[in-house]
């Protein structure tokens, strides 16, 4: 009996998902797997997966191993890829098109930390459509728990000193701090778009 | 005979008069060359000079030419005077600009300049100006052996140039391997889809011709002559025999797929594993709807396995099955993956490849193939078993990981075994035990030559074409494209090399432009490449013949066949003139008009070899013309120096070598015999396939020659040198100079 991994095996369903979905995903059935990529990624060592690696399993149908991995998380958007690339795939945009189809379905590394502080850098940023960093930094230190937080601040203190003098943080800005002039506007913006998104990709509100 | 009359001229331009005594060179031609008119001229290539020569010729009656200048490759314009008999002594590349510069060196500089004079007067002395072999009737019909895409493109290109073509084919229609094809690779801009393979509109073409006669349904019985005037016997099936006269023959057999059932590993011969021509059927019975299986049940998935049973262990299916790589199975299965995409692009068909090899413009077609879906994948297949569902287990080898991969139909990219006849290496075997009596040889001799050869060459030397690598016809495919081992008879297509339609149809268009040139040739009784000026011809003194056969054998393009007394026939238009047969020849019955044993041998002869007291070592270099004497004289063009003590003699080729020469050299007191020759072996660069493998395996026995004359094997030194080895010939020979020098000079001086 044949078992429904090996009737799917190649077959390109996963390929058609990430097609529809995934930000600059049609790109992926380009990729003729010359390493190239691979081998001009800086952070190449520290990944589980090149990107040569994430297209071929996309298209061996590897979905859970794609969405769960946390290669396309360590991309630095250095955009030496996409520059060598000799089929023109943009490398860099597909990585961040499958981190965010990832995380959108809830499979993403938990403590991922590039996702943490994406999470946290979004939450920040429509809250009042300026990004508010004292509590960003904050909010940083503290993801880890309360003692954690402290020692982190207590590290930075020196730094956080150094830019209060050249006025360059604000410590009033932890009371609410200030936002853009139409503050509902931009939420209502980003509800917007989010709306749009999760109609053309069949997300549940 | 009485009529010879010779002169010599010697130019002192270029700066040889500066540096070496013309007047001296002046004496040496007239007291012991014995030129009838010794002439000197400060710029013998300029007009003023040419004419000085073609004054004397006119005038004086001089029947030959001696011309100390230049290397005989330089300037050959100028000194081209067809009517009368021609050497050149070698005074600037050869002496002038390779011996060192000084006054101290004056002496010996001059002493070499005073023996290339003595050598070109002795050998003007020895040669005779070549007729040619013209024949009174020479055909200048091209016969086209094989009606395929590669068959029909050699037969439209030779009509298309006026010439007139007999084309055979072996089943009742023309179009060959193509008319299996639903569609061809494309060979156009934008390369994205597969196009119509024009199998109709060519053999249209060929129907509509003028100049080209078909005959279907035929094969060839027998094939005798040479260029100009091969004797062609078709036999029909009917029974029927018709007799032909060409000039020259395109053979364009194609391939036959590699046989599925032997690659037993990979499914081969089970229900729904089939390769591409299997897949080309279907396509066809689809008829444009959704391609079935055998059992008549739609595809929905098909897998590709590639380099089945080819490119070795670097391949799918194990050893044992086509070393090589065929070169258009990757765009092949590109093309076939493309017919289901393009029916339904739901159908999942994937490649899988460990090197996908898409040669000329195929990458773009690769790039279309993937637009369409289709999913490439680096995988070694280690198994594959057919039926219902097809199970193929594999190793991908991007992830490193086993899978295992169903699918409705494999299709398996089988290599191309070229359709070349018969294997001369077996058939010699064969022969051996058959004309020593053994029936049962005679026998497979009869059966080899009536179902398994194409040409059936009535020639000593077997019934088809040597083979190359891996049984393809084909001689060298960088230096000499298109070129066999048999003279006149060129091989176009997939039974030259592996290669797709569009390979074959350039391959083809050479080949007919090939059988053109050997057919004009052929008229004009002069040689076929690569000495395509030639008017000489090898001739044999027969009454000195031992019948030893050493001559029929080696010669590396089967020129040279037996007459009924078994004395060797020579049929010049088959002849390359490279002199392989004169080299051979233990009696030296086998001469060229202005090429011979004594026209090398007196030149040998010419040398002025001081005795042993002098201390001057003499070293004859017998110097390949096509590779080694050019490194020679580019030696001299890049003012390397050498030492003044070696005399170099142009041969046709290292083969054309008779060891009388070696033997005579040393025993006339040479200090040592220098050879150089092309790269021998399955890489040669030999421009006669065979020539420097046969002097060196002939050098390998000269040691007990040696050994007699009481002298060091050392004494006969053997070097592949290749065009580009300017800067090491020079080296080379100062090294064997300095080993010379160190053995101590030849014993055998003053005795010669």
């Amino acid at each position: 009996m044949s078992t429904a991994n090996e009737q799917s095996r190649y077959r390109g369903n996963f390929l058609k998902e990430v097609e529809a979905n995934v930000e600059e995903g049609h790109w992926v059935r380009m990729c003729m797997q010359c390493g190239v990529c691979a081998g001009s990624c800086p952070l190449g060592p520290h990944w589980e997966h090149s990107p040569q690696k994430i297209f071929m399993m996309i298209r061996a149908g590897k979905r859970e191993e794609v969405l769960r991995s946390d290669s396309m998380w360590m991309c630095t958007s250095c955009y030496n890829c996409i520059v060598r690339c000799p089929r023109k795939l943009p490398i860099t945009h597909i990585m961040h098109g499958l981190a965010n189809y990832a995380h959108r379905l809830g499979l993403a590394p938990e403590k991922q930390p590039t996702r943490e502080i994406a999470k946290l850098f979004w939450d920040n940023l429509v809250k009042t459509g300026r990004v508010n960093e004292l509590k960003f930094s904050l909010a940083m230190y503290f993801r880890n728990g309360f003692g954690e937080g402290i020692k982190a601040a207590l590290e930075m203190q020196g730094v956080g000193m150094g830019l209060m003098k050249a006025k360059r943080l604000n410590p009033m800005e932890i009371l609410g701090g200030h936002s853009c002039k139409d503050k509902g506007g931009i939420q209502r913006m980003v509800a917007k778009a989010r709306e749009i998104e999760d109609r053309k990709k069949g997300f549940g509100q | 005979m009485a009529d010879n009359k010779f002169a010599a001229y010697i130019c002192s331009g270029c700066g040889i008069g500066d540096v070496l005594d013309i007047k001296a060179l002046e004496k040496v031609a007239t007291k012991e060359g014995k030129m009838a008119i010794v002439k000197s001229h400060p710029f013998l290539c300029n007009e003023e000079g040419v004419q000085l020569i073609r004054n004397d010729i006119a005038n004086e009656a001089v029947t030959h030419v001696c011309i100390a200048a230049c290397s005989r490759r330089a300037k050959a314009e100028a000194f081209s005077f067809p009517e009368v008999a021609l050497s050149r002594a070698n005074l600037r590349e050869g002496v002038l600009w390779v011996v060192a510069e000084g006054s101290e060196h004056d002496e010996v500089r001059q002493e070499m300049a005073e023996d290339y004079v003595r050598m070109a007067c002795a050998e003007v002395k020895k040669m005779k100006l070549p007729a040619g072999n013209v024949k009174e009737t020479s055909s200048r019909k091209i016969l086209v052996v094989g009606g395929g895409i590669s068959g029909m493109t050699a037969a439209l290109a030779a009509a298309d140039t006026g010439y007139e073509v007999v084309l055979v084919e072996k089943t009742s229609q023309l179009g060959g391997f193509a008319r299996q094809m639903l569609k061809r690779v494309p060979f156009n801009a934008p390369y994205a889809e597969a196009q119509p393979t024009g199998v109709e509109d060519l053999a249209a073409k060929i129907g509509a011709h003028a100049r080209i006669k078909v005959y279907l349904n035929s094969t060839l019985a027998e094939t005798s002559g040479a260029p100009g005037r091969f004797a062609i016997k078709i036999a029909q099936e009917s029974g029927a025999m018709i007799e032909e006269m060409v000039g020259a023959i395109v053979q364009a057999t194609g391939f036959t797929p590699y046989d599925i059932t032997k690659l037993t590993a990979l499914g081969g011969g089970q229900a729904n594993v089939i390769d591409q021509a299997g897949l080309e059927a279907l396509a066809h019975a689809a008829n444009g709807g959704p391609i079935k299986r055998a059992d008549g049940k739609e595809v929905k998935s098909v897998v590709f396995v590639q380099c089945a049973g080819q490119r070795g262990s670097g391949g799918n299916g194990g050893e044992g099955h086509l070393e090589y790589c065929s070169g258009h199975c990757c765009a092949t299965s590109i093309k076939q993956a493309m017919y289901f995409k393009d029916q339904n692009p739901d159908i999942d068909t994937i490649v899988m490849y460990q090197d996908l090899r898409v040669p000329g413009m195929g990458e773009d077609f690769y790039r279309s193939a993937q637009k369409k879906g289709v999913v490439f994948t680096k995988c070694k297949v280690n198994g594959v078993s057919g039926g219902e569902v097809c199970t193929l287990n594999v190793k991908d080898l991007i992830l490193g990981e086993e899978a295992t991969v169903e699918a409705d139909l494999v299709v398996l990219a089988t290599g191309q075994v070229p359709n070349s006849g018969v294997n001369l290496d077996e058939w010699t075997a064969v022969v051996t035990l058959a004309e020593g009596g053994d029936t049962e040889a005679q026998a497979k001799r009869e059966e080899m030559r009536a179902t398994q050869s194409v040409l059936k060459l009535s020639y000593r030397q077997g019934p088809d074409m040597p083979q190359f690598k891996y049984g393809f016809a084909d001689s060298h495919f960088i230096c000499f494209p298109y070129e066999t081992r048999r003279t006149g008879i060129y091989a176009a297509g997939p039974v030259r090399r592996p290669m797709d339609m569009f390979q074959a149809q350039e391959d083809a268009t050479g080949a007919a432009l090939k059988a053109i040139q050997a057919v004009e040739n052929a008229a004009y009784g002069r040689a076929a490449h690569p000495r395509a000026w030639d008017l000489s011809f090898p001739t044999a003194r027969l009454e000195g013949c031992t019948q030893c056969k050493r001559c029929t054998v080696e010669c590396p393009f089967g020129a040279i066949d037996e007459d009924e007394k078994r004395f060797p026939k020579f049929n010049e238009e088959r002849c390359r003139r490279c002199g392989t047969c004169m080299g051979a020849c233990p009696v030296r019955v086998i001469s060229f008009e202005n090429y011979s044993v004594d026209t090398v041998g007196s030149q040998i002869k010419a040398v002025n070899v001081p005795d042993e007291f002098e201390e001057k070592p003499r070293i004859l270099i017998l110097a390949c013309e096509n590779d080694a004497y050019p490194a020679l004289d580019m030696a001299g063009l890049q003012r390397q120096t050498y030492s003044a003590f070696v005399r170099a003699i142009p041969v046709r080729c290292l083969g054309s070598v008779n060891t009388i020469w070696i033997t005579d050299a040393l025993n006339s007191g040479y200090d040592g015999v220098m050879l150089m020759g092309c790269k021998k072996g399955d890489d040669y660069q030999c421009h006669f396939v065979k020539g420097s493998e046969m002097a060196y395996y002939r050098m390998s026995k000269i040691d007990d020659t040696l050994k007699q004359l009481g002298l060091e094997p050392e004494r006969v030194n053997t070097q592949e040198v290749a065009i580009t080895d300017s800067a090491r010939v020079a080296r080379l020979i100062n090294d064997y100079v300095a080993q010379i020098n160190e053995m101590g000079l030849s014993p055998m001086k003053g005795f010669g």
